[in-house]
């Protein structure tokens, strides 16, 4: 144990007198984080959009009122039938149309519910995704608002629709993907980078004649970028609540646990790459080329999965940052916990253990 | 018998490295292993070492299999590789402790074994090792193979790029490592260090060309060298090469070592003939045998 305690020393005297490798760790989340936020607030402010008001009541009123004000949407538009609907879609005016249904405030009070529907122009998915969201929330402080004092809860319910792109399944969530990346790459790669290091340097050929064994170094080497990884995915967790008030749904020990199993899977990834790779270069592209771009592309961060090609959609089933960003999708947004995720995680989970076992295996207790 | 090599044999690919290469380290011998670069030295340590499996033939260290029991090997002997691996971003003291955790040891317990050679450099304790000068490097190389008190230390080419006021030292220091019961197994390209060595062997193209003590292998050199020297250096080895007799020619300092294939060679001839070729200032000296000339005549 003691053993193990001095080469974890080691490693963390490696990471913080390493400038290159400090920047990597702490500079580029809070730059990613910052870029994709940024780009993606920049978007959702002030959005255009129409509305068809049928019943011009004054429910209806009051939350057209609650709509305008927000920050998020802008300059309405108001037409008069479903026949302009169209239309103004195609001239690109707005990204959303709401329409609310004849007699909306009649219905809401002899029925209890009454429908608003609200179609988006999905052909930028993710601004219809958000701006879906963004109406979503303020419908439901509303109808929060006026159940305050009354005792049958009168229901909203809104129908959204995908215009353009009714196929959408999976959306372009930025917080998800970056955070997969990041984690990616500090574990994967800074792992790989770190161990090819030793072989480059000739110290690997003098911890292999030492007493410590295989399992001993490789856990002594992933130790600290877990602990690593585990304070870049709360920083980014952080950012992404207090700064761009990501909404967080679901358990966030559940998140904890999900992140550091796929920690855990991306640096089984790392060593594995660094058992064959003899250069800190050769590690680099490697990880690169094998990791970051599958899970940039492929992996349903930037493109939906379901717009792939049929055989990259086989292909982006064996990369674990699939079922990872599916499964922070699935906490962070939709708030749905073990129940509904344990396929999910029990993929992570194999596809950890059978990275770590094969890297434990490849891993050479001699130099050939 | 500390190091046992019987008929070991590896190549890489087509080249190969050793050719049944067969000897003995007694324990506590200060053994050498010397031989131009490419002879196969460091593959050799390297099997020893357990980072290599040999094609054929078998290896013991400290009585262990070098396959079979290659742990236990890792436990007890103490590895100074050709270049310079240590942590170059740690200082010399975070090396130290390092190499003594995990060998399940601490830099107190076995200090007065390093002691010697760790003084030397503890004023720079706090300096990061890849900012030492070459010899620095090496002692605290050294005193890391060493920080756990190996039965058997392997040092491949120690003092390659060092300058020879350290190279000198370091071989006292290695002298007086031995006195405390350490086997050392030290490879060299450099024929003048072998003096201290007790016994050596000459290792060329993967072959064991003779193993005994320095001594006996110049006693060996069945011929009389002669250091000749004349104004031209260059002009003179052409002259040489010309001479109908010669045996043997090499350029050594500003002399060059010649021997005559007959038993009965007359200095005043080769003056007459070297003279007829225009060179001056001719001097035919007799000399001592070093282990270079008798390296050299049997790789011819």
């Amino acid at each position: 144990m003691k053993r193990f305690i001095g080469f974890i020393k080691k490693e963390f005297y490696h990471i913080f007198r390493d400038k290159r490798s400090l920047f990597i760790l702490f500079g580029m989340p809070i730059a990613q984080i910052m870029l994709f936020g940024f780009a993606i607030t920049n978007e959702i402010n002030n959005v255009d959009i129409a509305i068809l008001d049928k019943s011009k009541d004054v429910t209806t009123q009051e939350i057209i009122n609650k709509i305008s004000s927000s920050k998020y949407f802008s300059n309405k538009q108001l037409i008069e039938n479903e026949a302009e609907i169209a239309s103004v879609f195609k001239k690109g005016k707005v990204k959303a149309v709401l329409i609310f249904e004849n007699d909306f405030s009649k219905k809401l009070i002899k029925e209890n519910k009454a429908t608003i529907q609200i179609i988006t122009d999905a052909t930028d998915p993710n601004t219809a995704n958000t701006i879906s969201n963004f109406t979503n929330s303020i419908l439901h402080n509303y109808q929060q608002e006026i159940n305050k004092d009354i005792k049958i809860a009168y229901q909203i319910i809104p129908q959204t629709q995908m215009a353009y792109n009714a196929e959408l399944k999976s959306v372009f969530m930025f917080v998800p993907g970056v955070m997969t990346i990041i984690l990616m790459l500090v574990s994967a790669m800074m792992t790989s980078i770190s161990i090819t290091k030793e072989k480059e340097l000739g110290t690997m050929e003098i911890l292999l004649v030492s007493p410590l064994k295989p399992f001993q170094v490789i856990i002594g080497k992933v130790v600290p970028y877990i602990f690593l990884s585990v304070i870049n995915a709360i920083v980014i967790i952080v950012l992404s609540i207090f700064i761009f008030k990501m909404p967080v749904q679901g358990s966030l020990i559940m998140l904890g646990a999900e992140s550091i199993l796929f920690i855990i899977n991306a640096l089984s990834l790392g060593i594995l790459i660094s058992t064959f790779s003899e250069t800190q270069q050769t590690a680099m592209l490697v990880s690169f080329m094998g990791l970051l771009l599958p899970v940039m592309l492929l992996s349903g961060f930037i493109f939906p999965i379901s717009s792939l090609p049929n055989i990259l959609q086989i292909i982006s089933t064996i990369i674990p940052a699939t079922w990872y960003i599916i499964i922070l999708k699935g906490i962070m947004l939709k708030g749905v916990g073990l129940a509904i995720l344990w396929k999910e995680t029990l993929i992570l989970l194999g596809m950890t253990v059978f990275f770590m076992a094969l890297s434990i295996k490849k891993y050479k207790i001699r130099l050939e | 018998m500390s190091i046992k090599i019987e008929h070991i044999s590896k190549s890489f690919k087509d080249v190969s490295a050793l050719k049944d290469i067969s000897f003995e380290v007694k324990e506590g011998e200060l053994f050498g292993l010397i031989g131009p670069d490419g002879a196969g030295k460091t593959t050799l340590f390297r099997i020893l070492t357990t980072l290599l499996i040999a094609d054929e033939g078998m290896a013991t260290v400290a009585g262990y299999d070098a396959i079979k029991n290659y742990k236990d090997i890792r436990n007890h002997v103490g590895y100074m590789p050709g270049r310079f691996s240590l942590y170059q971003d740690l200082t010399v003291e975070e090396n130290l402790e390092f190499f003594a955790t995990i060998f399940g040891t601490t830099v107190e317990e076995n200090y007065d074994l390093i002691k010697d050679i760790y003084i030397q450099i503890e004023p720079f304790k706090k300096r990061r090792s890849g900012k030492l000068s070459g010899g620095m490097k090496q002692k605290l190389a050294l005193s890391c193979a060493l920080i756990h008190k190996p039965k058997v230390l392997f040092l491949d080419e120690p003092t390659t790029g060092v300058d020879p006021v350290s190279r000198k030292e370091f071989w006292e220091m290695l002298k007086r490592l031995q006195q405390k019961g350490i086997t050392i197994l030290v490879s060299t390209p450099y024929m003048d260090e072998t003096a201290l060595c007790d016994r050596i062997a000459l290792i060329q193209d993967g072959k064991i060309l003779e193993v005994d003590t320095p001594q006996e292998i110049i006693n060996h050199y069945p011929k009389k060298i002669y250091n000749i020297k004349a104004d031209k250096m260059y002009e003179l080895i052409l002259a040489l090469n010309a001479y109908e007799h010669n045996h043997s020619i090499y350029p050594f300092g500003e002399y060059v070592h010649y021997t005559d294939k007959r038993g009965d060679f007359n200095p005043t001839e080769l003056i007459q003939f070297l003279e007829g070729k225009g060179l001056k200032n001719i001097s035919i000296q007799p000399t001592e045998t070093t282990i270079e000339d008798t390296f050299m005549e049997l790789a011819r």
